[in-house]
């Protein structure tokens, strides 16, 4: 049995807490109203200096919206309004990508343990213990995020613009999807997502501590076995649904058909880097034992393997409309080019370059330094990534990385590591009465 | 020079392996082993070092990709300029994303091909080429282990081959190395 430490208990509360206070210093800094703005801005622009220019062009910013209604009244003051709005979201949009990047790691954990039993995989059974203690997340996480989504959907929050009346009234495309775009229908979504989600985990949690109590016949493991593969249907559809709905409607003029499977392989190669690197752990401490470097070296196999993939439904996503340069489509990518240079790019480094290089040797795979140092810039990259798929729609121009974004990774940091890690002592971390578990003790490879 | 080799036949890849062990075990050289089959693990059982293929493979991309990038860069940019997707940048780096695909396809068919080519020719293996394989029945359902007698005694390594559950023994003397 693992024993939570109390250094490690006392890590990621201080991590919430101090989270938890720089959100919060966040939300109250923010500027309240356009005379704010211009002060913060031409304290920024005396230092920084030639920033306006690039403001005051606005023109990649069509499908925003949000200033476009008022730049004929208010003229000069349009603009102050714009970067207002744009400031005000940023806390919001913030806590949205943290509280998201945490839920689609223990998302992607949960769609690969299912994975694993409908395939019926041999070699994995000792790192099911890991794989069910991520998705313990996916409760705190799963509710979380429903809250701060009906709040978004009902418009409490500006972060999604298909949500805000006003700006619906004089958007003919928004009003043509408001039929699926819609506050209710929204939340009603996200409540069907979670609550399959969740009872799958519940019950495959169950019959695998079932399992290992009464092995024979298999009974509990042909039922964790037939849920699993029901689920893998559920969660493909559903989880589609998710991105064009959590994701891909922060821009409602823009579409892109496999958005779904771009975001599937985001959090699916988030959810395999955490299992490396929390096993990884574990061992480091004298825990599992029973795994060993043949398993580390099939896990950083998937790691390296779906970060390729990944690089290859981004690159699909854009060299098609990069190629068409169809405006309503390439805004998309034109706002991230002109505004978002260093992540966009940055994030491809992170994303494809650094694992392709660091994960190709097939001894690598088996040393754990290396492992550890590439999960955490995979993680990291897609971190970015998130970023780059919400940030431009919600703050547009006025990015950075500041006290409200490393603020809310280390809140949610903080609670994924410790209802990860409370979550590992409740059960053995051998599944022992798993049919392949001999086999996944001796795998070799 | 002559050499005395021994043949040792198994039917079983399970038993080969701990054959494999045990003969290494004893301190024998194992020369070769024949099989009908890629059997797992043998090439660690036997001691092989490890291959260098892979790095092969990872240079004959590079070499893909530097073609691909060269070729395109003459045929597209430099020989005859084309206007890519509506937007006549006629410049490499702006128009890269119509040229990954392929640089890609280029970077995999070098590195396929030409790791076939290099494990053929290391594998010395060529149109008409003798085969080397002593006895036939590797090619079917046995499994052969060439053991190099050299100086040791051959009644103490037959029976220990035996003993290992080899079905057939046979003393060879070579005399000429086919390597």
């Amino acid at each position: 049995m693992y024993t939570l430490s109390n250094r490690l208990r006392l890590f990621s509360i201080i991590l919430m807490v101090v989270g938890g206070i720089g959100l919060v210093s966040g939300f109250l800094t923010t500027p309240g109203t356009v005379e704010e703005v211009k002060e913060m801005m031409a304290a920024h622009d005396a230092h920084g200096g030639g920033h306006g220019e690039s403001h005051a062009e606005e023109s990649g910013h069509g499908d925003q919206s949000h200033g476009e209604a008022t730049v004929d009244e208010h003229g000069g003051d349009a603009h102050y309004e714009h970067v207002l709005h744009q400031l005000q979201n940023k806390p919001w949009a913030s806590l949205y990508v943290a509280a998201f990047f945490f839920f689609m790691i223990a998302l992607g954990v949960l769609a690969f343990y299912a994975i694993q039993f409908a395939a019926q995989a041999g070699w994995s059974p000792v790192l099911f213990r890991v794989m069910e203690a991520i998705t313990a997340y996916l409760v705190p996480g799963g509710i979380i995020l429903f809250v701060i989504l009906a709040l978004s959907g009902f418009h409490v929050n500006h972060l999604f613009v298909w949500a805000d009346p006003k700006v619906v009234e004089h958007d003919a495309l928004i009003q043509g999807k408001s039929g699926w775009l819609n506050g209710t229908g929204f939340i009603i979504r996200a409540a069907i997502f979670l609550g399959g989600w969740l009872l799958y985990r519940h019950f495959a949690i169950k019959y695998s501590r079932l399992q290992d109590e009464d092995a024979a016949g298999n009974k509990w493991y042909k039922k964790s076995f037939k849920i699993s593969a029901g689920f893998l249907v559920f969660f493909i559809y559903t989880e589609s649904m998710m991105s064009w709905d959590w994701i891909m409607s922060f821009d409602p003029h823009w579409f892109s058909t496999l958005f779904g499977w771009y975001v599937f392989a985001s959090l699916f190669v988030s959810g395999i880097t955490t299992i490396a690197l929390i096993t990884i752990y574990l061992k480091s401490k004298g825990y599992m034992e029973f795994v060993n470097n043949s398993h580390i070296h099939d896990l950083a196999k998937f790691m390296f393997g779906i970060s390729i993939f990944w690089t290859y439904l981004w690159f699909s996503q854009f060299m098609l409309i990069w190629y068409s340069n169809i405006p309503e489509e390439v805004t998309y990518f034109i706002t991230r080019i002109e505004d978002y240079k260093l992540p966009f790019f940055g994030m491809l480094v992170m994303n494809f370059i650094f694992p392709l290089l660091v994960l190709m040797n097939s001894d690598f795979k088996r040393v754990n330094w290396f492992v550890v140092m590439a999960g955490v810039v995979i993680l990291c990259g897609h971190y970015i990534d998130v970023y780059n798929m919400i940030m431009p729609a919600t703050v547009g121009e006025s990015w950075f990385i500041g006290v409200s974004e490393i603020s809310a990774v280390l809140l949610f940091l903080g609670l994924f590591l410790f209802v990860v890690f409370r979550a590992l002592t409740k059960a053995p971390l051998l599944a022992k009465g798993n049919p392949y578990i001999e086999e996944s003790k001796h795998f070799h490879y | 020079m002559a050499s005395k080799v021994i043949h040792a036949l198994y039917i079983d890849d399970d038993v080969l392996m701990d054959a494999v062990k045990k003969v290494r075990a004893e301190h024998y050289h194992i020369e070769e082993v024949f099989t009908p089959f890629p059997v797992h693990g043998l090439d660690k059982a036997m001691g092989l070092p490890h291959t260098r293929l892979a790095i092969a493979s990872f240079m004959y991309g590079c070499v893909g990709l530097t073609v691909a990038i060269l070729m395109m860069n003459f045929i597209m940019i430099e020989d005859w300029p084309q206007d890519i997707g509506g937007k006549p940048s006629f410049s490499y780096l702006e128009n890269m994303p119509a040229f990954v695909p392929i640089m890609f396809e280029l970077t995999v068919f070098f590195a396929a091909h030409l790791m076939v080519i290099t494990f053929y020719m290391r594998s010395r293996l060529w149109p008409f080429k003798e085969a080397e394989n002593p006895d036939v029945r590797t090619t079917d359902d046995h499994f052969l282990m060439e053991v190099d007698a050299g100086s040791h005694d051959v009644d103490t390594l037959t029976s220990l081959l035996s003993d290992t559950g080899a079905v057939e023994i046979k003393v060879i003397d070579k005399e000429e190395d086919n390597h």
